[in-house]
């Protein structure tokens, strides 16, 4: 029996310097030449029981993809990923792959073994086809089955367009912003994920015959009951939307932002451009970033691109408990980020003007497993201490935006504030309407909003055929 | 796009718009605003909207150009359009029949009174309005605002209009003179609202001011609108921007208008540098 033996790591990628790129904007991975996606494409086993697929929420042939790029048939390859996943350029560089395929993979069960590195691969084959500079369009039915309105173009929605599109519906997006990609827009900085990827992945979906209308508020430039009149179903996929505050003294001084307002300038507006572009943004000297998940990873990052000169992570719980994909920590960490594990703001110090001056901090200690599973924090009596500070971020999760939900009583929400959903199918409590994302499940990741899209356009189209049907 | 189908110069610095903007036109309700932006590169600002017609599917937008996004829409011709236009945004104002309902506007701000006064009329309201602003050539609209008051006053700072004195003087001489006020609204510079609700506190009428915070996305995505009422934050964008004005943290809404100060001088010194001379405006 022939002995497998396989390299221990990952093809190694390149990457910015550190001490480079944290004076810049542009994308910190590089990516794979074909040699090197080729290296490891030969590291996966091409084991029977695949465990990847099942480890990835939408399911992606992931052993199939990597043979073809190993036979070095790259259209195979960007094919059959394509026909899992609407935005694999995107996908493969934002998903914690650790958690799911690469969590999962055989290889990396092995002794002293890293798994094969499925993401990066997954980006090598979107990023070649897009640099054919010739996206193959998958063929559309001419006949429409009927008709479908998407609220919200983030990665929920443009799945479920696309899909539907795929199928033969006619689909439009209403989206609430100027521009379409929703948190991939606003929420992932450039240097993890440039916006002309973005771009190209919805113009992707556009050429599939998905119009998408933005500057479109649904229950404000469009009510509920004309989306009704018009269209056959309705899917939503609005994200969570609001942005939480820990709401303690302070939380009004100039130099206190939301990860959501910090990061938007940033991203959507291109504040960093200031004054090219017309929307500024404070530039932090000493940088306080309150949690410990993506979002506060891109804050940090983003505020040292932007010239502070220390940034400061504080988190109330340990490192064990950390939300955050393990790249991005590694590359914060690269960066120079600080980490302040079992650490939670109580209060910000301003001065006569209004701005923020100190965060007043306590320490904190694990007790019993909360109903996340993790351990709750707990403060530590008079272990309070001050961190100077002239921007505070705080990243610490979001809840359901109350624009679209006002205007729609009639949608169950949950306890918290959600819609209740169906999770294999999205349906909600009122017929003909479906919804997936985080305006379900509350923040989570993109993937995860790709899958709840992909179900709802099956259960969509589901829907519309059997009441055709009756009619 | 969103085509400007007619511009009228009304005050120095103070222009009107009809901007075609149908989706919004056909939604929108007194009190509430629109979020815009002139170009790819432009700054997401909200405008009150001033009047819309459902018909021809146009908003109008009143503003002054204080900074380079408003330069830039003061410099645009009819025929040039707004890169976006989002909305309408806002609760819309609280319409009803109140009895006696006084309408204090001042600066641009009278551009945000004027369809809420309507709307008010038109609820069978007995309308009396008070406008102020430093001179008489800066209190706009006084014509259309009179034909739809009971009542109207001006004050301006330095007597060249009406009463000389400030807009809570003409609330004080409305008061003494034995007018009962149900509900008050206040809409115009920050410091005006704030003395406006102090003023009408110490009167003992209830007061509405329409706050106009720095926003961004406008939709409540962002929380840049934050404002303390009361004991609450709340979203100017969302959870307003009507708020009762004897609950709001003015001196905080101030220091947060100053936020980004030294950029705006930054973006409009440059803007002015680009396009040279625009003293006419």
């Amino acid at each position: 029996m022939a002995v497998i033996k396989i390299p221990n790591n990952k093809t190694p990628i390149k990457e910015q310097e550190p001490g480079e790129r944290i004076h810049n904007f542009k994308e910190v991975v590089l990516g794979y030449t074909l040699e090197e996606a080729v290296a490891e494409a030969n590291r996966c086993l091409q084991c029977v029981n695949q465990p990847c697929v099942a480890g990835c929420p939408v399911n992606i042939d992931i052993p199939g993809f990597i043979l073809a790029l190993k036979n070095r048939d790259l259209p195979k390859s960007a094919q059959i990923l394509k026909s899992y996943n609407n935005l694999p350029a995107v996908c493969g560089r934002v998903c914690p792959q650790e958690s799911q395929c690469e969590g999962r993979c055989t290889v990396g069960k092995m002794k002293d073994h890293e798994p094969v590195a499925i993401g990066k691969l997954e980006r090598f084959v979107a990023d070649w086809e897009a640099n054919q500079g010739t996206m193959n369009i998958p063929e559309i039915p001419s006949r429409k089955l009927g008709k479908v309105a998407i609220i919200g173009a983030g990665p929920a929605g443009l799945t479920a367009a696309a899909d539907l599109a795929k199928m033969g519906y006619e689909v439009k997006i209403f989206e609430a912003l100027h521009a379409a990609g929703g948190v991939l827009m606003y929420g992932i900085p450039e240097f993890r994920l440039p916006k002309s990827i973005v771009e190209r992945e919805v113009n992707f979906i556009k050429s599939l015959g998905v119009e998408i209308d933005t500057d479109s508020i649904a229950g404000r430039s469009i009510t509920i009951s004309e989306l009704k009149d018009e269209f056959d179903a309705i899917f939503i996929g609005t994200g969570a939307g609001t942005p939480s505050f820990m709401n303690i003294p302070g939380t009004n001084l100039n130099g206190v932002y939301s990860a959501s307002e910090f990061l938007t300038r940033i991203n959507l507006m291109h504040a960093y451009k200031f004054p090219e572009s017309d929307t500024p943004i404070r530039i932090g000297k000493r940088v306080v970033v309150v949690g410990a998940g993506n979002v506060a990873m891109d804050a940090s990052r983003s505020a040292l691109r932007l010239g502070a000169e220390s940034v400061k992570i504080v988190y109330r719980r340990s490192k064990e408990e950390m939300p955050a994909r393990i790249e991005e920590y590694h590359h914060a960490i690269e960066e120079g980020i600080e980490f302040h594990w079992l650490t939670n703001p109580i209060e910000y110090i301003g001065d006569d003007k209004g701005n923020l001056t100190a965060v007043k901090c306590i320490k904190m200690k694990l007790g019993e497993p909360d109903a996340s599973g993790r351990r709750r924090p707990i403060p530590i009596e008079g272990s309070e201490f001050v961190m100077e500070a002239d921007m505070a971020i705080e990243a610490i999760g979001q809840t359901s935006n109350k624009v679209l939900l006002s205007a729609f009583p009639e949608l169950k929400l949950t306890s918290h504030g959600y819609i209740e959903a169906d999770p294999e199918t999205g349906q909600t409590s009122v017929e003909g309407v479906f919804a997936g994302g985080d305006i379900v499940t509350g923040a989570a990741t993109v993937i995860l909003a790709m899958g709840a899209g992909k179900k709802s356009a099956k259960a969509i189209d589901r829907y519309i055929k059997s009441k055709k049907a009756v009619v | 796009m969103f085509e400007i189908t007619s511009k009228e110069k009304i005050a120095t610095k103070e222009y009107e718009i009809w901007v075609k903007a149908p989706k919004v036109a056909s939604h929108a309700k007194p009190g509430q605003f629109v979020v815009i932006r002139t170009s790819p590169n432009g700054e997401r600002i909200p405008l009150t909207i001033a009047d819309f017609n459902t018909e021809k599917g146009e908003i109008r937008l009143i503003f002054q150009a204080v900074g380079k996004t408003t330069y830039e829409m003061a410099t645009m011709k009819v025929g040039d359009s707004l890169q976006d236009i989002a909305g309408p945004l806002g609760r819309p104002s609280e319409i009803k029949k109140y009895g006696t309902v006084m309408m204090i506007g001042g600066g641009v701000g009278i551009a945000a009174i004027l369809p809420i006064l309507k709307a008010l009329k038109d609820a069978g309201n007995k309308v009396i309005t008070i406008l102020g602003g430093r001179s008489a050539d800066l209190v706009i609209l006084k014509d259309e605002c009179e034909r739809f008051s009971d009542e109207l006053l001006v004050t301006t700072d330095d007597g060249s209009m009406g009463m000389k004195g400030v807009v809570t003087d003409g609330m004080k001489e409305v008061v003494k003179r034995g007018e009962k006020i149900d509900q008050a609204w206040s809409i115009g510079p920050t410091v005006m609202m704030k003395f406006s609700a102090y003023t009408a506190k110490e009167l003992g009428i209830p007061i509405f001011v329409s706050l106009n915070p720095i926003m961004v996305d406008g939709t409540g995505m962002c929380g840049a609108c934050r404002v303390t009422v009361g004991k609450n934050i709340r979203f100017a964008c969302v959870d307003g921007p009507e708020f009762d004005g004897y609950e709001v943290n003015w001196d905080e809404l101030m220091n947060r208008l100053r936020q980004y100060k030294d950029q705006e001088k930054i973006s409009l010194e440059n803007y002015i540098a680009k396009v040279g001379d625009l003293s006419w405006l």
